[in-house]
């Protein structure tokens, strides 16, 4: 599924964008004027990786500092174990899209158990 | 260096462990630790693990099938620092040598003298200690926490959710004053009140009564709290008292460099036991949080292993979290210099706040309570401004 997020121009460097879909996915623009887009939710808690803190083509979690990378969704250390689903982006008319990966999320506990009694 | 062992197996000891394989040490690796565990996960223990939302194989630090290629000695002490002979005595008679040597014994709660041998009287640092206080919490009843910190209002939050009667006595006139400052102490200290936890301040601590079982905390004003449980959350010490003798400069845990290194050549501290010196602060200081025990090894074991050729990078700030009724409260920097404090968003009222310290106009720390992306923002502003 092809979604549109934002628009590059209204995404500086250095931000994120929280496309508020189920789960939730983040686009980032990093320093080096780069796109990507991975799982907005930590594999550890429900925190959103669009609040943490980028640094090149890594995010640090908000919360408690596992750094996952944006081209691969892997992560560095604990306490999150798992990598988060990385989105493929396309760019068209100054447009960001995301094409949302089909492979199941790794979603926290806390929020996978949300998600699996909420409505379908 | 042919050897390295790192003592003290849990979240420092780990990442020093993981950093010297990522810096390319290929020699024999010993990690040596007291506890029996597998490195685990301490934060969880006065929160979801304690609440019983999280089981023990969820504490895991390690990853599946992570292998570092490391000898674990596990149920093993070390008593001794042996600088010449260059080895590690464990409590077993059992010597190991190394090249290299990693401190990584943290810290240990401290208890309340004369309360050996009641029941019913809980600390919680370890895995066995939280255990044993999620049983007895599970009876209900009466709970006193004796301390404010940042454990103890965790339990007190915990234990309230899961309805026990929870009162929380504190020495000094407001809780968190040390690391927060009086002001947002007091802030962050009235989550207790929102949730009719009592709040006891401003008074010490006599003793406890009860013959086996603990009865009643005895307040030096002369009142009398009763209690079927009691955890005392004090504060810690650092687990450094087997390098004495050993030669190593000791003063509040290990004495070391903004690098790591320690008066003895070879070997490094890190995490909880590690007196740092923090460049920003302009002295040392002992940091007793997760980030810090996570982040500095990689630090320590470049030192290590270029045999004290590297210049360190100045540190972030040091950043903590807590997490108490359902609000999660993060904090970065040093309160203690600051002049002025400043709420730039959000309500003390409502338990929402973004509040910058600052000293002479520059902000120096700064605190967040369910404000995670501002929080963030703040956090590398304040890591830029150095
Ligand atoms: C209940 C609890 C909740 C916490 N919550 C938070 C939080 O929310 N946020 C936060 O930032 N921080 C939190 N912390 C702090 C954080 O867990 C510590 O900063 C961190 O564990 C420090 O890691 P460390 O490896 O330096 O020390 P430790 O985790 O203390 O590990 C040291 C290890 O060395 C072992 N050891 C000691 N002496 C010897 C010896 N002589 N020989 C062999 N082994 C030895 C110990 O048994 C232990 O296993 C919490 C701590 C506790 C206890
Ligand atoms: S919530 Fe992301 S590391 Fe814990």
């Amino acid at each position: 599924m092809m979604i549109p997020a934002c628009r590059l121009a209204d995404l500086p460097r250095g931000e994120a964008f929280r496309l508020d879909i189920d789960p939730p996915v983040s686009v980032f623009h990093t320093d080096d004027g780069e796109v990507f887009a991975i799982d907005d939710t930590c594999t550890h808690q429900d925190a959103s990786l669009a609040d943490g803190w980028l640094e090149g083509c890594e995010v640090e979690c908000p919360l408690h500092a596992s750094k996952f990378d944006l081209r691969t969704g892997a992560v560095d250390s604990p306490p999150a174990k798992l990598p988060v689903r990385t989105h493929e982006v396309l760019i068209e008319d100054g447009m960001i899209h995301v094409r949302v990966s089909t492979d199941a999320p790794n979603l926290p506990p806390c929020v996978a158990a949300r998600l699996a009694g909420g409505p379908a | 260096m042919r050897t390295v062992a790192v003592v003290g197996a849990s979240l420092a000891g780990l990442s020093a462990a993981r950093s010297l394989r990522k810096q390319g040490y290929d020699g024999r690796l010993v990690l040596i630790g007291d506890e029996t565990h597998r490195p685990y996960d301490r934060p969880p223990l006065s929160k979801e693990f304690l609440a019983g939302g999280l089981g023990e194989a969820d504490l895991a630090l390690e990853t599946d099938g992570e292998d570092l290629g490391a000898q674990w000695l596990l149920g093993a002490r070390a008593t001794g620092l042996d600088a010449t002979a260059r080895a590690v005595r464990l409590a077993d008679g059992r010597e190991i040598r190394a090249d290299g040597f990693v401190i990584a014994t943290g810290a240990a709660a401290r208890r309340l003298p004369g309360s050996d041998g009641l029941t019913g009287v809980h600390v919680l640092r370890t895995l066995d200690d939280a255990r044993a206080l999620r049983d007895e919490l599970a009876r209900g009843g009466r709970l006193v926490v004796i301390g404010g910190g940042f454990v103890g209002a965790e339990v007190a939050s915990t234990a309230y959710a899961l309805g026990l009667d929870v009162t929380v006595v504190e020495a000094a006139p407001t809780p968190l004053a040390a690391p927060l400052g009086r002001e947002m102490g007091g802030i962050v200290s009235a989550l207790h009140l929102d949730h009719g936890v009592r709040l006891l301040c401003g008074v010490g601590v006599k003793g406890l009564s009860g013959e086996r079982k603990v009865e009643a905390v005895l307040l030096e004003d002369g009142r009398s709290i009763p209690a079927d449980l009691v955890v005392v959350g004090v504060g810690a010490r650092p687990c450094v008292e087997w390098l004495e003798g050993s030669g190593i400069t000791l003063d509040d845990g290990v004495k070391c460099g903004a690098d790591g290194r320690t008066s003895l050549s070879g070997v490094v501290a890190v995490g909880d036991c590690a007196n740092w010196y923090d460049p920003r602060a302009g002295r040392h200081r002992r940091v007793e949080h997760w980030t810090g025990a996570q982040e500095r090894p990689a630090a320590a074991v470049a030192t290590l292993l270029a045999g004290g050729a590297v210049e360190p990078g100045v540190p972030r700030p040091p950043y903590f979290w807590s997490d108490q009724y359902g609000v999660k409260i993060q904090f970065a920097g040093h309160a203690a210099g600051a002049d002025s404090v400043t709420v730039e968003e959000g309500a003390p009222d409502d338990r929402n706040v973004l509040a910058v310290y600052r000293r002479a106009g520059q902000p120096v720390a700064v605190l967040g309570m369910n404000q995670p992306r501002l929080f963030t923002r703040w956090r590398k502003q304040l890591a830029a401004a150095s």
